[in-house]
């Protein structure tokens, strides 16, 4: 599978992890820990999917949703939760999320997620 | 001697009334200060040569507890009642039930206050959950150690041909992960576990640290104390937050203690009564200190709460009649915040609290602007409602609650959220 996944973790591990599977699959992973950060880069590189945290320093998982979604040029970048809580996932599901995963999540898990997600 | 099933609470109210801390009195019964604890909420019952050198030391005649009892039955039967909402209950002949069948009269008076702890509990743990930033970050970082150790493992596990260096690496993350994890596990443990420890109604946070330990001291310090400081009581609060809010509010006692000296306060307030505006007056000084101080009297038997600009309360001492939030907003309905947007004006009123059997109290509030940065920087504001209680006949007074979640004023215009009780209520 090709294409390029922002990922954007302030967890080094989990995000060292999710690189992995999701490079060895062929995509190509680019990694930020900042909330700021990670909206110019949605905006300046157009990612084909985003996998976005709930709890971020800088701006928060959803006021970066939000951002997205508000954005014409950005509104239609599919964005993944990775999410704690139901009410997390029920906030990420109004602010325009197209999926989720809960943590702790299985990495197949997530690889299916990704995969259709490209894929459709 | 037959014992009334508020034999403890009549028993804390005289020491309290006596000024004896908790501790200095189960020493001289020769008991400990956490099993006097436990007869004084009425938790274990007391009675035989304890009960006796329980009365001596407090001065009680012995068969005073006795003789009062159907009166406290009594009046603990009608508060039953009167939170018995759509239930019909005869009111007539209570007296003839207590005396008939005190024992069922007992146990439903504390089935009844047992209710109204679990109720208080089932607030606190449900705001808790809700609004608690300890632990809900404590869990989140659970969580995120958790997932980790997952995602790694599994690469681990899965992955047949892993490349020495980053097998080696995962190992290294792994392993850090599994400490993180341990830690913020035990962390998490430990919290929980104080919480229960110093009460059953929920899980203490720093601020219920503090008020557990204040109130384990009859919410009153000596000035000598005061000046002598408590290091030793301060060094043994659980967490770091509470030791820390500890020391701040003894440096503030210790403040108001020095201008307004208890002697010469106690007279003051015995020529003109517990009127925080009038004594402010009178020993100009702000409205706010006179308030703190007519709390730490035992004889008064006030209670207090503040708040800064925000309507957090920031200090809760309860009083009779008026159960306190322990977590979330209160009542948007009290006078407290009425002050709070009228800074530096006296309000007074008196208040029902919702499901107290039509119990009043007289409050007063009081709000305060500071400016500690200077006029650059932000006005602060702090406020206090001093909460006494109130037995004079009155035509009118403001119904208010504790906060929404447990106040069963469906109607209430102020209702900002459904209450966790309705259903049960009604």
């Amino acid at each position: 599978m090709t294409g390029h996944v922002l990922l954007v973790e302030d967890e080094p591990n989990i995000a060292e992890a999710i690189r992995f599977i999701l490079a060895r699959d062929g995509l190509r992973v680019s990694h930020l820990a900042d909330g700021l950060e990670a909206l110019a880069a949605v905006r300046g590189d157009r990612p084909d999917l985003v996998i976005l945290d709930h709890m971020l320093p800088g701006l928060s998982g959803l006021e970066i949703l939000s951002a997205i979604r508000a954005d014409p040029d950005t509104r239609t970048v599919p964005v993944m939760m990775l999410t704690a809580r139901g009410r997390d996932r029920e906030a990420a599901e109004r602010a325009g999320a197209d999926r989720f995963i809960s943590k702790p999540f299985s990495n197949a898990e997530i690889l299916a997620e990704v995969r259709a997600m490209m894929n459709r | 001697m037959p014992l009334s099933a508020l034999t403890g609470t009549r028993l804390r109210e005289r020491r309290l009334a006596n000024g004896i801390r908790q501790a200095d009195l189960a020493a001289t019964v020769g008991i400990s200060a956490s099993y006097l604890n436990l007869i004084e909420h009425d938790r274990r019952k007391v009675g035989g040569t304890l009960l006796v050198r329980l009365a001596d030391a407090l001065g009680f005649d012995r068969n005073a507890l006795a003789q009062g009892s159907d009166t406290v039955l009594i009046e603990g039967l009608q508060s039953a009642a009167s939170r018995g909402g759509a239930l019909s209950v005869e009111l007539t002949g209570l007296e003839d039930f207590a005396s008939r069948f005190p024992g069922w009269a007992g146990l439903l008076v504390a089935t009844d206050a047992r209710v109204q702890t679990l109720e208080r509990a089932v607030e606190a743990l449900n705001d808790r959950m809700t609004h608690d930033p300890h632990l809900s970050q404590s869990l989140h970082e659970v969580l995120s150690s958790l997932s980790s150790v997952r995602a790694t493992a599994s690469i681990l596990a899965e992955t047949e041909d892993l490349d020495p260096d980053w097998a080696a690496r995962f190992h290294r993350n792994l392993h850090h992960d599994s400490e993180r994890l341990a830690v913020g596990a035990e962390a998490l443990v430990a919290y929980l576990d104080a919480g229960s420890a110093i009460a059953e109604q929920g899980i203490a946070a720093p601020q219920e640290e503090v008020e557990d330990w204040l109130k384990a001291r009859g919410w009153s310090f000596a000035d000598a104390t005061l000046v002598e400081g408590c290091d030793d009581e301060v060094a043994a609060l659980a967490s770091t937050a509470a030791r820390s809010l500890a020391r701040a509010y003894l440096a503030r006692a210790l403040g108001d203690a020095r201008a307004l000296p208890m002697a010469e306060f106690a007279q003051a307030v015995a020529e003109v009564g517990p009127d925080p505006f009038a004594l402010a007056e009178s020993f100009a000084c702000d409205p706010l200190l006179v308030m703190r101080r007519l709390a730490s009297l035992p004889d008064v038997g006030a209670g207090l709460v503040t708040c800064d600009a925000s309507g957090t309360l920031t200090f809760r001492k309860p009083t009779a009649g008026f159960p306190l939030p322990r977590f979330g907003a209160a009542c948007p309905l009290w006078p407290l915040y009425a002050a709070l947007g009228r800074p530096s004006q006296p309000v007074e009123t008196v208040v029902e609290m919702a499901g107290q059997g039509g119990r009043l109290h007289r409050v007063l509030a009081w709000a305060t602007p500071g400016h500690p940065m200077g006029l650059r920087g932000p006005e602060l504001r702090e406020a206090a409602m001093l909460i006494l209680p109130d037995d004079q006949p009155r035509q009118t007074a403001l119904p208010i609650g504790s906060s929404c979640r447990i106040c069963p004023r469906q109607t209430c215009p102020a209702r900002r959220e459904p209450s966790i009780l309705s259903e049960a209520r009604s």
